[in-house]
């Protein structure tokens, strides 16, 4: 991004070159907590109105709202947090979304230039810490360099795959004067992802889907990250063959979750049906995948029989776990037209007799009805929380708005992923790669803020909200009606679910003691607190939650005793799933069943 | 290419990279971060103006692991181009060492005969040492270096391996 410089001008400070070329690149929030080193920025963004500061609580946060914010609207989010502990608390942020590929800018203050490597109060060395947490880093040393490095960062965040970058800002360079260059749009001399899908490998992948008798389409966090467009075509590409599609936790609303091909969540907590088409496929179309572990089961075990073909807009995603057949590098939206051009100009025809066969195969899986639960309505009883997330669904099914959901981590995000249904992309935020507990509430708050009018729900553990607590302060002072809804079993449930599973019932501090009274705590916050403790104080208290133009916590007492089913234990395969209860004997306790110690040392 | 057992290969990679602070951390911990061997790494400029930098690694790993060092070093953001120069075609790979052996008598002798007869080079001499410099592939320092030990070996100081591809084709 050198050369041709449309204009030049030099500006006051550096502070105000930055925020000049924030707003050229489009920004118009920015999630942040001052500091020393950054002073500079915040008294010039006081001095101005086209950009608005959202004040977080704690920096972590800041990157998760930017994360709500980016993945709800595909724009970049916008982080600003001071050097030292402003930029080691954003660390956890970064990392989250690098491993789910959400385009992040994070601007650090750092200690003026002269002080750098001498301890300096506050002093971190940012771009050492950030180095593996980000797609790229930049410590910005000369004025000179400010504008361009700003403008580089957002083309570095948004393109290829998509991730966080990182600019490290010294005061001196934010307070001397800087001079001011407009974004170029020259190429980037050594960044430059590939977009556009190789004719010939698309030519070869569908020859191999023409040919199939049981095909699947397992898609991914690319087909969000590509934009709509891409959901539109994989749609279509879909009805165009007749496939059956599953998605990843990452992917779920790029395919409507409503439509009769969509065969629900695959992986360590996927449907029945979507495991075992993944299993006993002959070809597989992964779009935008990356053949997470929490996908795969045991690798050497990983549908054994099928012809594998690889969409991805990452080179290093393909063959990195999986071997593949056919490869092909591009962005999600060009592959799909590609993919459905060539479709229609092969003039291959389909084995639509064994298509017909492969359904009544999927029809008998299905019919297993894998999610299934039962909840007692008897006046009195206890709240499942799969019940909870579906009468949650349904009394959103009933409004106007739009809907948006957050998760925190563990079994209340499975639960949310199995039975919310989602038709529309960028509906779905969850913390899928790194696992973050704490990601949903400010990850809902940058959501909210990016969509003021629409519906968003954090759907919550007890143990994961305390982790980001702190930011209901933030949904006061912006009045951010997000709603929380917080599956209350006074257990890390996730692990308190492999303790039982896989560790003799030994429920190590995965109890959550001293819990505080939610309702309290929400009105502290001068948010509205509810509580369901019984079956028939369920839909009331969701009403009211959605009824209500405030931000709300929704403690939703349910059964401490209730796992996350299908699981395919550790070091399973895809068809060795268990069920539901009834299999638990199966995998109970060390070295017992379908457990393998293998598979007790994985995650 | 050299074939190892258990499905290894040793690899000689070059990466034209963007000559800023920092890319040589992002490749090291590329590497150490994803669990990859460095066998041998150099780095230096290598335009004019300075603006590029060029780095050799010498890596093993199975085919697969080799295939994603590369696919992960390609997406490093200053990073230019990779080449893998044990696979693309015939290379050279060279190094230079400078070696200090300390002795005297017979033994002293005979290192300036292994030295003259492996053509490495006296660059200082005193009455009880001497510091040769040789250049060559690895595996003739190696060979050297396992004749200087019992001959008052004392020292060594690689410059870790650079290659380059035969022929007229060029990385970029």
């Amino acid at each position: 991004m050198d050369g041709s410089i449309k204009t030049t001008e030099i500006m006051k400070s550096g502070a105000e070159a930055l925020l000049r070329a924030l707003k050229d690149q489009g920004v118009d929030v920015i999630f942040g907590y001052p500091g020393g080193a950054v002073l500079p920025i915040y008294d010039a963004i006081f001095q101005q109105n086209a950009i608005r500061h959202i004040l977080v609580r704690h920096e972590q946060a800041a990157v998760h709202a930017a994360e709500g914010y980016a993945r709800s609207t595909g724009k970049v989010g916008v982080v600003l947090v001071t050097s030292g502990p402003g930029a080691t608390n954003a660390v956890t942020g970064l990392v989250d979304a690098l491993m789910d590929s959400i385009p992040i800018v994070c601007l650090t203050g750092q200690v003026p230039t002269h002080l750098i490597g001498n301890d300096a109060f506050q002093e971190a060395d940012t771009t050492g810490i950030t180095r593996q947490a980000t797609k790229h880093n930049y410590l910005v040393k000369r004025s000179e360099d400010l504008s361009r490095v700003v403008h580089e960062a957002f083309h570095v965040a948004k393109t290829g795959r998509p991730g966080p970058v990182l600019i490290d800002l010294p005061k001196d360079i934010l307070i001397n004067p800087a001079p001011y260059a407009e974004p170029n749009g020259l190429p980037h001399r050594s960044y430059r992802p590939r977009t556009a899908p190789d004719a010939r490998k698309v030519a070869e992948a569908v020859a191999l889907m023409k040919r199939a008798e049981r095909p699947i389409v397992y898609s991914g966090g690319g087909v969000i990250n590509a934009g709509p467009e891409a959901a539109k075509l994989l749609m279509e590409f879909v009805r165009l063959t007749g496939f059956p599609c599953t998605s990843t936790l990452m992917g779920l609303g790029a395919y409507p979750a409503s439509d009769p091909q969509f065969l629900g969540m695959l992986g360590m907590h996927g449907t029945y049906e979507a495991n075992m088409v993944m299993h006993g496929c002959d070809v597989m179309l992964n779009m935008g995948a990356r053949f997470d572990d929490r996908v795969t089961g045991r690798l050497n075990a990983f549908s054994p029989g099928s012809k594998k073909i690889h969409v991805d807009i990452d080179p290093s995603s393909i063959n990195k776990s999986v071997v593949v057949d056919v490869a092909i590098v591009g962005d999600a939206t060009e592959t799909l037209r590609a993919l459905i051009a060539a479709w229609k100009a092969d003039t291959q025809t389909q084995d639509r007799e064994a298509l017909a066969k492969w359904w009544q195969q999927i029809d008998v899986w299905r019919s297993k009805n894998s999610l299934r639960f039962t909840q007692n309505r008897d006046p009195g009883s206890i709240i499942k929380p799969q019940y909870a997330i579906e009468r949650l669904y349904k009394a959103t099914r009933g409004i106007a708005k739009d809907t948006y959901v957050t998760t925190e981590v563990g079994q209340h995000q499975m639960w949310a992923a199995q039975h919310f249904k989602f038709d529309k992309p960028n509906r779905w935020m969850t913390s899928g790669g790194l696992g973050t507990m704490g990601y949903g509430l400010p990850a809902a708050m940058g959501v909210q803020v990016a969509n003021p009018d629409a519906l968003v729900i954090d759907i919550a553990g007890e143990a994961s909200i305390l982790m980001n607590i702190q930011e209901m302060g933030t949904l006061a002072q912006y009045r951010l009606p997000v709603k929380i809804f917080i599956l209350n079993n006074q257990y890390m449930g996730m692990v308190r679910q492999w303790q039982e599973l896989l560790h003799g019932n030994r429920y190590s501090e995965s109890y959550s003691a001293a819990l505080p009274d939610f309702v309290k705590l929400a009105e502290s916050f001068h948010a509205v607190g509810l509580r369901a403790e019984k079956v028939e104080d369920l839909d009331k208290v969701i009403a009211e939650m959605l009824a209500v133009d405030r931000p709300v916590i929704a403690d939703i007492c349910v059964d401490q005793k209730e796992n996350v089913f299908p699981m395919i234990p550790s070091g399973a395969a895809h068809n060795e799933m268990l069920l539901g209860p009834e299999h638990k004997a199966n995998a109970g306790g060390y070295g017992g069943g379908s457990v393998t110690d293998e598979g007790l040392v994985l995650v | 290419m050299v074939e190892q057992n258990n499905g290894n290969r040793s690899a000689t990679i070059s990466v034209l990279v963007e000559n800023e602070s920092g890319v040589l951390a992002r490749v090291i911990g590329l590497f150490s971060g994803r669990g990859y061997n460095i066998d041998s790494l150099t780095v230096a400029p290598v335009e004019r103006d300075r603006s590029k930098s060029r780095i050799t690694i010498v890596t093993s790993g199975t085919e697969m692991v080799i295939e994603q060092i590369k696919a992960q070093l390609g997406r490093l953001v200053p990073v230019y181009r990779v080449q893998d120069l044990s696979k693309d075609g015939p290379h050279l790979a060279r190094e230079l060492a400078l070696i200090k052996v300390v002795g005297i008598g017979d033994a002293r002798q005979e290192a300036l005969r292994l030295a003259d007869a492996f053509r490495a080079r006296v660059i200082d001499a005193s009455t009880e040492s001497f510091i040769f410099e040789l250049t060559g592939a690895t595996d003739k320092l190696d060979a050297f270096l396992d004749l200087m030990r019992p001959l008052g070996l004392a020292e060594v100081s690689r410059t870790g391996v650079a290659a380059i591809a035969r022929g007229k084709s060029t990385i970029e």
